[in-house]
Order: structure tokens, then C-alpha cells, then sequence
């Protein structure tokens, strides 16, 4: 806890100002029925997911034209809080103009992107994200019924945690969007493990393929990996940031540096140099460094050859760096 | 208009009682435990107080009333000191309880366990209430203390105080109520009643938040939670807060004296307000009417989600609460509906409402007015009552709660 988290955050006021909207006044809100559609010539779907005893549940209505398989109009009920009312309504708009193809794509990180203000402002605060849980498997759902396929057809995933119905690749795209570090932050973003809790460790009432702790450590493991790969494709391509480099990165970026412009003047006059070690000290990065040979005890090497070596390494790496010969 | 019907929750402080503390802040602000005149200056206000506070709850002179920052903290000290005074340091290794208690004594409880104390969480029956005979079928040799709330936050259910009290005293085990929801909307008398230990809270009754008390027949041994100076004898340490005590025993006189007609007046508005709502189709609320406190319902209005209700209620200017899991942080379906027994779908569709006594008839006449126009745009947006049935095959597995 820290100053921000005393008085916690006030759960209204952390929804998005759309998510408020919605909710005051959902703007696909209603019924389509069988009679009217059939009229026009196209083709209703009825779906329905969740119940009122699970605390949220979801109706949406597709007409469908069949020549195209374009969802023409859509509409949703709802039993839910604000949250399943709004994120509903944004469900069922983005449906519309889709085909019934298209439409299965849709997951539920969509209908939170776009219930957001602004791109980076999550539009509903972490313990509320599960409530645009059903999006993906309502529409799942509807597009089997008109294709004739079961919906678990669509189901290319691996369902980690059944009660929620939440995907291997939700799981690990959203650590991975969110930067999550704990159990209890996937289950705030995802409802994953919020219910009967057999998919967190084993152990549970439940055994399990998958386990969140496993699944949160992989995806942590495969984050830190896919960083540093980023981060050596950097320093590979002539770039990157040399601060936020591994150590082992750092001196290795440090030793082609040498290589390329110091080394060669040192071995002229008889003499070399060797890193010793890289630390990080108070916003500045010191570099500890041996003379060798004819350098060691030469009355340049703690006045022009320090400087030369010091300003190179700046200019190249980074302008926090101070050598230190030892 | 605004109507605030959330009294369970905290109440507004009684203009009286403001008044009451107002020269204890920077006139009258010596420590009372000072010699010199500044100290006992307050003296006879703090007197006073404890006379309110006594004859609020009739306790015997021989007994304690002791000021505690909040019932949390009376709650948290009953359960760690007698785990320190009858299991640690004597025989005894259990505690009885029940699943729908306040968290401060359900986490206490549970960080107990922890220290290896078993503890049985006793379920409530179809009314919300726990019964005498559940309660003595627990009791075993091992038992130090019997923890029980005297009237419940959420559905206002009153619980068979005097009958546990007597199987208690026949067993000799102790036992504790958290009376917070009980003092000053129930006649609450400790001569009658057998109690070791009651806890209560200012806020609930019109008084200041941040003070309460701990009840503590015949004085008998429980050692303190907080250590220091000598204050109230030694049992709690801590400078008195004197406005905050004479405010207390000021505002636990003025909701306990005429407490029948005032119990009238406010079942009155409660009992039009619950019918009203009671017309809606599809509703259905909690408990017997004579067996809970006069200011509270909790009712459950099909096809409208807790959190949803309560969204509108406040759009129209009412607040009021919901036990509904979607509103709080944890996904599971609120315990204290649960174990009411009723299915899941009340946990996910009550809503409480807690009067006052200053709620007023005209505050009644706009809830029933505004309750029912949110009511009749949630069901209009609700799955629940959609006419188009599902597609064959759309329609929705039952919920499995696992």
C-alpha cells in the first residue's frame, strides 16, 4: 500500500465515461423477433449465456442476411451491473456490418478496448474486467447456431478455468498486456479462478490440465526471454537501450565498443584494458575497468585515455556512464 | 431530493450530538488523566457519558463499559484475548461462531485458526437466524467462547440472544455478541440478558464514527489489547477521547430512551416502504418482519442485478446497498445470502435498505417512486424478461457453481 491506495479507489468512478453512458442509456438494448426478420427475408439467432443464479447473464440476437452472412442488426438483454450492461452493448455493436465469420474473432479484450475513453485508460477498474467475460462465448455460441456447428468448433483454445470460461491465450495475452505479477490479478482481470478456484494450483477439488500458477510463471519466464531477445536484437542491430540491457548484454556491448574504436590504440602503445564489472549507481552507470600491460601505471591512462574511453562509450551507449579504472 | 437509506452502513451524527462535543475540542481539551483543573474539567461530562452508556444498555454497576475506537477493535480484542487468556495460556482450544458474522470477527477468526484454534462456523437457518439448539450442539469441553452477532447488518435478523446467553452460562463458556447492528434500533438489556462481552459502535445510533465500546460482565479478567498507560483502569491504554465519549453517550440516550415509539415510528415507514415495493411482481424479501430490526429490508427484485439497482437508486438521488457479489471484490456469491438458504439468485439481486430515525414519509413516497421506475428500466433491459425465445440450442447451460 502507498498514499494512492489509503483511501482505495471509488469503483464508479473509475469507469470510463462510455462504460457511464452505456449503462445510463444502452443504445442496443432490446428485442428482435422471429416474425419481423423473417419478413425481411433474413435469417435470427437467439443465443443465450450466463444465468441470473452465476450473477450475469447475456441474451444477443443476430439478423443475419444469408446471401452474405452480414450480421445486418443485433441486439442484446441483460442481467448484469452496469459494467455487463455496457460492455454488452458494445458487444452487440460490433457485431454489426460483420459476417458471422468475422464476428467469431471478436474477443473479450476487444469489447474492453473499446470501451475505453483513451487507448491506455483501462475503462473499467481491474475487479471489474471480468464483467466483459461473456462477450466472446455469447458470440461463439450464436455463430454455431447459424453455421450448424457446435460452438466448441470455434474452440481452437485451451479452456483454462471452466467456471469463467477463460483461454490459455487470454491468460498469457493478458499478463502479458498488463504486466501481471499475481494470481489474484489475473482472477481481478480475467474472472479466472474467481469460483471454484481448481484452476489455480493443484490441489484443488478439481484436477486440471492447466494451472494459473504455471501458466502466470511460463508466461513471466517467456516475458523476461522475449525481453532480453528484444533487447539483444537491439544491441544486434546497432541500437537499443544500453540501460536497460542485462549486465552480460552490457559488457558485451561495452567490449565491442572497445573493440572497435579504443583497443587497437591501447595494443599500439604495448598496453590493453579489461572490464571488471558494471554497476548501477545512482542514475549513473559505472563502468570498472584493469589497464593491462604498458597501460598499467602510463601517467595518460587516468587523464587522456580515460576521457577518450569514457566520452566513446557515452557518445555510443549511454550518457550516464562513468569509467573507473582500478 | 436526496434519500440516504443506508443507516446500517452508517448513520448521519445527530446535530444534538455535535453540539454535545463541540466545547470538548478547544475549551474543555485537557487529558482527563491530568491533576491540574484543564484535566478535570471534563470530568463531569465523561461521568455523565458513562451513566448514558449504562443505562442504555442496563448494564450493573459491577460491570464494565469500556471505550474502544470501534466495535472492530471490541470485536478483534474479545476473540485475541480470550485466545491469549483460555488457550494460550489455559486449556481450552476452540471457538464457536457463525458463517455471517462482520469480517471483524470472521478475520480475527480465521487468523486464529491459523494460530491452530479450531473454529466452527455455525450456519443460520432459512430466517437468517442461528438457532439455540445448533449453538449447544457445538459447545464441547475445549470451547472458550461463543461468538454470536446480536442482530445481522444484512438482513436485520435478530438472533435468540437470551436463549444462547443461558446455554452459555449452563456451560460455562463464554460468550461474546457483537451487538453493533442491535444497539439503539433494539431494546438491548444486559441485567436480562446473559453476556460476557458485547461490542458496539457509535456511528450506527447517530453518534460520531471512530468511538465505540466493549460491555464486560462483572468486570471479570480479559487482558487489554492495547498496552500503555492506565487509562480506564488499564484495560484499554489510549488518551480518552473525550468529545468523542460524551458525543457517544449523548446520542446512545437519545436512541435508547422512548426506544418502543421510536421503534414504532421507524417500522411504520419501514413496513409502507416494504410493501410498496412488495407490489412489483417477482420480489420477495427476507425474514420475518417481528424478528428483525425495525429499519431494515432486504428484498430481491427478479431479473435486476444488485449492483445495477443500486446504480439507478443513486442516479436518483438513494443510497442504498447491495450484498451483491458483482459489486465487491470477490466473485463469490455474498455469504450471508447464501447461507439464508435461498439460491444463488438472491445473492446476486438483494437489495438493503436501512432506515433512520430521521427518515422521513416524503423520503418513503420518492423511494417507492424512483424504486419502481429503475426496477422497470432494468427488467426492460433484462434477459430475464426477454419475450424472443432463444434459438433452439441457445439456450444457456444452468450456472454450475462449482
Amino acid at each position: 500500500m502507498a498514499k494512492a491506495d489509503i483511501l482505495g479507489d471509488s469503483l464508479w468512478d473509475a469507469y470510463s465515461d462510455k462504460v457511464t453512458t452505456l449503462m445510463n442509456n444502452p443504445q442496443h438494448q432490446g428485442e428482435l423477433f422471429q416474425g419481423e426478420v423473417e419478413k425481411r427475408g433474413n435469417k435470427l439467432i437467439v443465443a443465450d449465456f450466463g444465468a441470473e443464479s452465476c450473477g450475469d447473464a447475456v441474451r444477443l440476437y443476430w439478423e443475419i442476411d444469408p446471401a452474405t452472412d452480414t450480421i445486418v442488426n443485433s441486439k442484446f438483454k441483460s442481467f448484469g451491473c452496469g459494467t455487463a450492461i455496457a460492455s454488452s452493448d458494445v458487444m452487440t455493436e460490433l457485431c454489426i456490418g460483420k459476417t458471422v465469420q468475422e464476428a467469431v474473432k471478436i474477443t473479450n479484450i476487444d469489447v474492453e478496448l473499446a470501451l475505453r475513453d483513451t487507448p491506455d485508460v483501462p475503462a473499467v477498474p481491474p475487479q471489474k474486467m471480468h464483467c466483459s467475460v461473456m462477450a466472446y462465448d455469447v458470440i461463439k455460441k450464436a455463430a454455431g447456431l447459424y453455421m450448424g456447428v457446435d460452438a466448441e468448433s470455434f474452440e481452437e483454445e485451451i479452456i483454462v478455468c471452466e467456471c469463467a470460461r477463460v483461454s490459455l491465450n487470454t491468460l498469457k495475452e493478458v499478463i502479458k498486456l498488463n504486466d501481471l505479477h499475481t494470481i489474484e490479478e489475473i482472477t481481478d482481470y480475467t474472472k479466472a479462478g474467481g469460483f471454484c478456484k481448481s484452476c489455480i494450483k493443484p490441489g484443488g477439488h478439481e484436477a486440471r490440465e492447466w494451472y494459473l500458477v504455471d501458466i502466470l510463471a511460463d508466461t513471466r519466464k517467456e516475458m523476461d526471454e522475449e525481453k532480453m531477445k528484444a533487447a539483444a536484437d537491439a544491441q544486434a542491430a546497432g541500437g537499443g537501450n544500453f540501460e536497460e540491457m542485462t549486465l552480460v548484454q552490457q559488457i558485451k556491448a561495452v567490449d565491442a565498443i572497445i573493440d572497435e574504436n579504443v583497443r587497437q590504440f591501447l595494443i599500439m602503445d604495448g598496453g590493453d584494458m579489461e572490464i571488471i564489472d558494471i554497476k548501477k549507481n545512482d542514475g549513473y552507470i559505472d563502468i570498472y575497468i584493469r589497464y593491462l600491460g604498458a597501460c598499467n601505471g602510463c601517467a595518460s591512462s587516468a587523464t587522456g585515455t580515460l576521457y577518450a574511453i569514457e566520452s566513446t562509450l557515452k557518445e555510443k551507449l549511454s550518457s550516464n556512464i562513468r569509467v573507473l579504472p582500478i | 431530493m436526496q434519500v440516504y437509506l443506508d443507516n446500517n452502513a452508517t448513520t448521519m451524527c445527530d446535530p444534538q450530538v455535535v453540539e454535545a462535543m463541540q466545547p470538548f475540542f478547544s475549551e474543555l481539551y485537557g487529558n482527563p488523566n491530568s491533576l491540574h483543573k484543564f484535566g478535570t474539567a471534563s470530568h463531569p461530562a465523561l461521568s455523565k457519558a458513562i451513566d448514558q452508556a449504562y443505562t442504555a444498555l442496563n448494564a450493573a454497576d459491577a460491570d464494565d463499559i469500556v471505550f474502544t475506537s470501534c466495535a472492530t477493535e471490541s470485536n478483534n480484542w474479545v476473540l485475541q484475548s480470550v485466545f491469549t487468556d483460555h488457550i494460550v495460556n489455559g486449556d481450552k482450544n476452540h471457538i464457536v461462531t457463525t458463517e455471517v458474522e462482520h469480517p471483524s470477527v470472521l478475520s480475527t477468526c480465521k487468523f486464529l485458526e491459523e494460530q491452530g484454534v479450531k473454529v466452527t462456523y455455525l450456519p443460520v437457518n432459512d430466517q437468517g437466524v442461528v438457532e439455540p439448539h445448533t449453538v449447544k450442539s457445538f459447545i464441547t469441553e475445549k470451547t472458550a467462547l461463543v461468538s454470536i452477532m446480536w442482530a445481522s447488518n444484512e438482513t436485520g435478523m435478530i438472533n435468540p440472544i437470551d436463549e444462547i446467553g443461558i446455554i452459555c452460562k449452563e456451560k460455562g463458556v463464554l460468550f461474546h455478541s457483537d451487538a453493533v447492528q442491535a444497539v439503539g434500533k433494539i431494546p438491548v438489556d444486559l441485567q436480562a440478558t446473559h453476556v460476557d462481552f458485547v461490542s458496539f459502535s457509535a456511528h450506527k445510533f447517530h453518534g460520531p464514527k471512530g468511538i465505540g465500546g466493549l460491555y464486560i460482565k462483572d468486570s471479570q479478567d480479559l487482558s487489554p489489547l492495547l498496552h500503555g498507560g492506565e487509562h480506564m483502569g488499564g484495560r484499554r491504554s489510549g488518551t480518552l477521547n473525550v468529545p468523542y465519549i460524551v458525543g457517544m453517550g449523548l446520542a446512545m440516550e437519545l436512541a435508547t430512551k422512548n426506544i418502543q415509539a421510536t421503534m414504532s415510528s421507524i417500522r411504520a415507514k419501514r413496513d409502507r416502504l416494504e410493501d410498496a415495493l412488495l407490489e412489483l411482481s417477482d420480489t420477495f424479501t427476507v425474514g420475518d418482519r417481528a424478528n428483525r430490526t425495525p429499519n431494515t429490508i432486504l428484498i430481491s427484485i427478479k431479473g435486476v442485478e444488485g449492483e445495477g439497482m443500486l446504480w439507478d437508486l443513486n442516479n436518483g438521488q438513494i443510497g442504498a446497498s447491495t450484498g451483491s457479489a458483482c459489486a465487491s471484490e470477490d466473485l463469490e456469491a455474498n455469504t450471508v445470502m447464501l447461507a439464508i438458504g435461498a439460491d444463488n439468485e438472491l445473492a446476486h439481486t438483494g437489495i438493503r435498505l436501512s432506515l433512520s430515525r430521521f427518515t422521513t414519509d416524503a423520503e418513503i413516497d420518492y423511494t417507492i417512486a424512483h424504486f419502481k421506475d429503475a426496477v422497470a428500466r432494468l427488467r426492460n433491459i433484462s434477459s430475464s424478461f426477454a419475450k424472443q425465445q432463444p434459438t433452439k440450442g441457445g439456450e444457456a447451460q444452468a450456472c454450475e457453481m462449482h
